[in-house]
């Protein structure tokens, strides 16, 4: 990827994140023009631009957008997600207390886009800090008539609020997300209906990941063809990847999609701890996403597409690198302990699911387990796994499910070697 | 209702401050009329800010009332969030993140600095009431593992020994710098200059 291609530029805060340095960078200098081309022409840019969701589904923006009904009785509602929390990922941090502006430009962009006059921007409640930077950026846009009435200029009302969560992994989740900003428990809904229908106070609304709304405006301002040409087929466009774990330097870096694994981590983050020799394993797009053994890290590129190809994914890019020195079934077990504490409790798969696997798992690292217990584990995943209203029942199921398709010598030989010791 | 696992003496009333209730209108305002319900988390978070980083049942109590939500409903939300305190917390709440990163990056060793430092175990509070210790579940900040929380500031990039330093500042009464203790500029690799 060119230098010229980044979005990010203050991704690291080196600069003012500010209005005026916000401004000297690019942003918002003719977001009138953008808001210009009119509601059609913003939708099919974003379309035809490829950009998938950031927010770790991948689904394309531009025909989720393209859902909204025609504008009615009924307001419709922009909500951005950002209540990052997906283990691995701190890259919608970074855009908040950095690059707030940018984040604000293509709220109003998307908004005006999806036909709402109110955006909320749910944080989460963690990001103190960062919600803070964001409601600054606020006051100012709106200060500078960039917000509010006629923001722009364009003609288009838009006011802008956020909404602190207060520590539930769960709200992640779009529909758990809007239950939470309607004051209840964080409880994902059944779909359909889907938000772009039934969404928030029952109304049409969409809800976008951070950086999914931050990059909007760049591909309006240099065109939908030119976001289509980095990255791969389908896979287009700059992705922030996170690059956390067994590294020499870990860090936020934004790249271009497809970008080799290997690349990434030698490139941008000094390379595995003790040389890529000592890598045991990835797990390529936070925690939710099957880890992937050396072998597959050698060649496998960082995209949709290619992580599936490899049953893993690229989820939200929380590359999480570990050497020869971890405990492969301790890290996954420590995941498993994770989503047991995040299940909402709302479906009896997961509720009761994410506990036993927390506990098998927990016997699986001492290998206090009989052999055939690694399939009953393997089963009792694929019991939970699309038997739950929200994906959190995938989630819990698949790091798991990595380990046994990958490491399954490295839990059989835990058993017996705790066999032997207890003989 | 009980609000949480060990009975806590809980005060009789709540009220929000003048001040606080003039937030609390400014607040309510951000959400249509009739949707005011959505008011009740930043709500919370401002009776707990204000009663000593601790929410007790008589200030969910005032929150519903205020908005016209059945008080249970308050509780369900209260008791359904991991950052609402529902028992008196200490001075500084310091949160360690133990999950997937921090984990692979010595997260342990900076659990057991506290623990050494405090003398108490997560989910403790020490004797003078000054400190509060937790292990938690990421807080988004992985390329700066380890890392911990304390009240609303990140401290990321920690060694036992610069956790040990911050505890002392804090127990000092000194505020310590946020952010990372290595001297990274937010998530920038070790000595990038921009």
């Amino acid at each position: 990827m060119q230098d010229s291609d980044r979005i990010f530029t203050n991704l690291h805060g080196f600069h003012d994140w500010r209005l005026a340095g916000a401004c000297a960078r690019g942003v918002w200098s003719n977001t009138r023009d953008l808001i210009a081309l009119g509601r059609g022409r913003i939708i099919a840019e974003v379309r035809d631009s490829g950009l998938r969701g950031r927010g770790g589904a991948g689904f394309s923006t531009g025909m989720k957008w393209g859902f909204m009904p025609q504008l009615g009785e009924r307001p419709h509602y922009l909500v951005i997600n950002a209540d990052e929390g997906e283990p691995g990922t701190c890259k919608d941090r970074d855009i908040m207390r950095f690059d707030p502006h940018r984040l604000l430009e293509g709220a109003l962009c998307a908004s005006f886009a999806v036909g709402a006059h109110v955006c909320y921007i749910y944080v989460r409640g963690e990001f103190v800090n960062e919600a803070k930077a964001l409601q600054a950026a606020i006051d100012e846009a709106v200060e500078a008539r960039l917000l509010g009435p006629n923001a722009c200029g364009s003609g288009w009302d838009l006011d802008v609020y956020v909404h602190r969560g207060a520590g539930a992994y769960i709200c992640g989740e779009e529909s758990a997300l809007i239950e939470s900003l309607e004051g209840k428990k964080g409880q994902p809904r059944n779909k359909p209906p889907f938000p772009a229908n039934i969404g928030l106070y029952a109304c049409p609304t969409i809800v976008n990941n951070v950086e999914t709304i931050a990059v909007v405006p760049e591909i309006l301002r240099r065109g939908h063809a030119w976001f289509a040409g980095i990255g791969r087929e389908k896979n287009t466009g700059t992705k922030i990847f996170c690059i956390s774990g067994h590294v020499n330097a870990p860090c936020n870096v934004e790249d271009a999609m497809g970008v080799p694994l290997k690349e990434l981590i030698e490139k941008h983050a000094g390379g595995v701890r003790g040389g890529w020799d000592h890598l045991l394993a990835v797990i390529p797009g936070g925690s939710s996403t099957p880890v992937l053994p050396r072998e597959i890290c050698d060649t496998v590129r960082m995209d949709f597409d290619s992580l599936r190809a490899v049953q893993s994914g690229l989820g939200t890019a929380g590359v999480i690198v570990m050497d020869k020195s971890t405990d492969i079934i301790a890290a996954i077990a420590r995941l498993s302990a994770f989503y047991k504490h995040e299940s909402c409790g709302q479906c009896t798969p997961c509720r009761e699911g994410t506990g036993w696997l927390m506990r098998v798992m927990g016997r699986m690292v001492a290998g206090r387990a009989e052999l055939r217990e690694i399939d009953m584990l393997l089963d009792v995943t694929k019991e939970i796994e699309g038997h739950t209203i929200c994906a959190l029942g995938e989630a819990a199921a698949w790091p798991v499910q990595g380990l046994i398709r990958h490491f399954r010598p490295v839990l059989e030989e835990r058993i017996l070697q705790y066999r032997k010791r207890a003989a | 209702m009980q609000s949480s696992a060990t009975p806590v003496k809980q005060p009789k009333e709540f009220a929000f401050t003048p001040e606080n209730a003039e937030k609390a209108k400014r607040i309510i305002a951000c959400y249509p009329k009739g949707r005011e319900r959505s008011a009740v988390m930043p709500l919370l978070d401002l009776a707990q800010r204000q009663h000593d980083n601790w929410l007790p049942i008589a200030a969910m109590d005032h929150v519903a009332d205020m908005l016209s939500v059945p008080r249970v409903k308050v509780y369900e939300v209260a008791s359904f969030y991991t950052m609402y305190n529902r028992a008196p917390v200490g001075r500084h709440h310091v949160q360690v993140c133990t999950n997937i990163s921090c984990c692979l990056s010595g997260s342990d060793g900076i659990v057991q600095a506290c623990r050494e430092k405090l003398g108490i175990n997560p989910g403790e509070t020490t004797k003078d009431g000054a400190f509060t210790l937790s292990e938690v579940e990421c807080l988004g900040a992985c390329v700066n593992a380890p890392m911990a929380q304390i009240d609303d500031d990140y401290y990321e990039d920690l060694s036992p020994e610069s956790m040990g330093r911050v505890l002392d500042a804090l127990a000092n009464g000194q505020k310590p710098m946020p952010g990372s203790q290595i001297g990274r500029q937010g998530s920038a690799k070790k000595g990038a200059t921009g």
